[in-house]
Formats: structure tokens, sequence, C-alpha cells
């Protein structure tokens, strides 16, 4: 459940909180930090929370971090948050990325620019292995957890199944594993 | 320019209609986005929308800013402007809706199972997606060591993940990897 929110944040805080996200995000790498900000610094969603919202984020259609900002925003203040965590997620990036954009059509080719953001993918790739350590060291407790990981991992990263046969194969297993037992 | 009108309402048909459709996420559309911008309308060659690709996967923000460029190239900042909220509305809007029915439906067993069910799911995903970038990314044995020992200090230490994408993107300008 829902119990890790405290003071719920202004509109403010929101599109400060997701430009800062955004911002901080260069190489790649947008979930493990929004996972850094949303969970472990601000304290807004719970690890079992962020998780579910993040997997359901990716079936529904539309860029996965932009639901997700949609998610955390109206989770505290409805509409306007979700507009409010959108806007502060895509403005600034979207300024930075139009001058990176002219940049390269006026010059075509910016190898000091390539290697910088190929060192900032490293990292950024990095950032994502190492969100998968940290969750999984909470949410993979016992045997089952485990088999669903490697099967998910698996059936998506080695066999390259598009995402909706991975999910259609391991998401109803989960659930039914997870369904509350009545007492 | 006499075709920046028709250009833009190319760019809104587009990109609308793509954001249902980007089921899965934004990359899942890009083939699409690929063939009518290069091949349907002619707005860049394959070469361009390419770089374009690589500038929207590193730079910071959302790799959906892709489309963004894109409406640059076709119509100016105008083009620029109307293709990013073309692509956000649509599905935000549905994203939108679930997500309140989402925190309405709080104290459900569903909600429950959803939520502890799919965690290690999203673990996995997690993990794949960090192996196959590294494998798009095109991963030589020192970028992998750069990876690795990132991944060694963001785990075991509390260092600040900004210092430690900084300092990678250092050493990738200082042509290291």
């Amino acid at each position: 459940m829902s119990d890790a929110a405290k003071a719920p944040p202004s509109l403010a805080e929101l599109v400060l909180t997701f430009n800062y996200i955004s911002l901080a995000s260069f190489g790649g790498g947008l979930s493990a930090w929004s996972r850094e900000v949303v969970v472990v610094e601000k304290k807004w969603m719970s690890e079992e929370e962020f998780l579910s919202i993040l997997t359901m984020c990716r079936i529904l259609p539309g860029a996965n971090q932009v639901n997700v900002a949609i998610f955390v925003g109206a989770k505290f203040l409805r509409l306007p948050g979700a507009v409010a965590a959108v806007f502060g997620l895509t403005f600034v990036p979207a300024v930075l990325i139009l001058l990176l954009g002219a940049a390269y059509f006026r010059y075509s080719d910016l190898p000091a620019v390539q290697d910088t953001l190929k060192g900032a993918a490293a990292g950024a790739i990095a950032l994502t292995l190492s969100m998968t350590f940290k969750t999984g060291r909470k949410c993979l407790l016992s045997a089952i957890p485990w088999t669903f990981f490697a099967a998910t991992f698996f059936l998506n990263g080695i066999l390259r199944w598009p995402l909706f046969g991975v999910l259609a194969l391991t998401a109803p297993l989960a659930i039914l594993w997870a369904w509350p037992k009545a007492k | 320019m006499k075709d920046d009108g028709l250009n833009l309402i190319h760019v809104l048909i587009l990109f609308s209609s793509l954001s249902l459709l980007s089921i899965g996420g934004g990359n899942t559309v890009i083939p699409e986005m690929h063939r009518k911008a290069v091949e349907s309308y002619s707005w860049m060659n394959g070469k361009q929308f390419a770089d374009l690709f690589a500038i929207s996967q590193a730079a910071p923000g959302p790799s959906i800013l892709l489309v963004t460029l894109i409406g640059y190239k076709a119509a100016g900042i105008t083009g620029a402007i109307l293709a990013t909220v073309a692509m956000i509305l649509p599905a935000g809007t549905l994203v939108y809706l679930v997500s309140r029915f989402w925190i309405r439906s709080a104290d459900s067993p569903l909600h429950f199972a959803i939520e502890k069910g799919f965690a290690p799911l999203t673990v996995g995903l997690m993990f794949a997606s960090g192996w196959v970038m590294s494998k798009a990314a095109d991963h030589d044995w020192r970028a992998w060591l750069l990876t690795g020992a990132c991944t060694l200090l963001c785990t075991t230490t509390k260092t600040n993940p900004i210092l430690i994408v900084g300092g990678a993107a250092l050493i990738g300008w200082l042509g290291w990897v």
C-alpha cells in the first residue's frame, strides 16, 4: 500500500523535481533516476508501488517516463499535478535538445560530443544495472519471485521477445501468486 | 517556406496517431517514424535520422524528445512544439484516466496483487533493458569496464549518481572509451 508519502508536494515542487530528474538523466537511465528521487529521496512512493507503476507505464501507450510522471503527479494533485510533472520532465530538456539538434544540423558531426555521450551512456547503463541490484535485494526474497525475475529477463533480454509476449506469459502468473490469501 | 503549413499538418497527424500506437513505450513506433520522416515526407535522410536518434537517447530527458527534433526539422520551432504536444497528449490523457482508476482502487485485491506481483517482473525488465542498452551502445571491453566500475560504485556506495554519470562522461570526453 502507498504508505510512503509524507507531506504532498506542491505544483512547483512537482515541476522542479521532475525537471531535476530529467536533467540528471543525460546518457539515459531515466527510470533509475526517477526511482532514486521518487522513492529514495522524496519518499513519495514505496518501492513496490513505484515498481508496479513502472511496468504498468510500459504496457500503456506513450513514453514510459512521461507516463510515470503522470502517475506520480496525479497521485498527489490530480490533473494539475500530472500536467506539472510532465511539464517539468519535458520543457527544459526539449529546449536543450533543440539547441543540440540545431548545432548538429549546422556542424553535422560532433566527435567530442559523441565521445562524451558514449561515456555518459556507459554511466547511465550502470545506473540501470545498479537499480536492478538495489530493488532486487528488496523484492526478490524467495524462489518464486526469483523465478519471475529470471524468466522475464531471459525472455525479454536474451530471447528478445516483445514486451507483450513476455507479460502475457508472466503477468497473470505473477498476479495469481501475489493475490491476497483469503482468511 | 511555403511548405511549412502542410508540414505542420503532417506533423500533427503523424505524431498524434503514433501517440496512442506507442504501446510498450516510445521506442516501439520509431520504425514507423523513420518510414514517414525519411521515406514518405523526405524531412531528412537516414543518416540524419540515426544521428537524431542517438542525440535523443543520450541527451537529458525522455528519449521521446526525438519527436521534438523531427518536428523541428520538418517545420521549425512551431513544428517542434506541435510534434511534442501531439505525441504526449493523446496517450497522456489515457494514462491519466488509468492512474485515477489505479488510485481509487487502492483497497482492491487486484491492486494489491499487481503491486506485489509486478515488482519482480519490473526488476527483470530493468535488467533486460540494461543488458540490451549495453549491447545497442556497441560496448567494447573499455566501455564494459567503465560500466562495471560505475555499477559497483553506484550499488555499494552512496556516491551521488550525477558524479558517476558525469565522471563517465568526462572519461568519454577524454577519448578513453
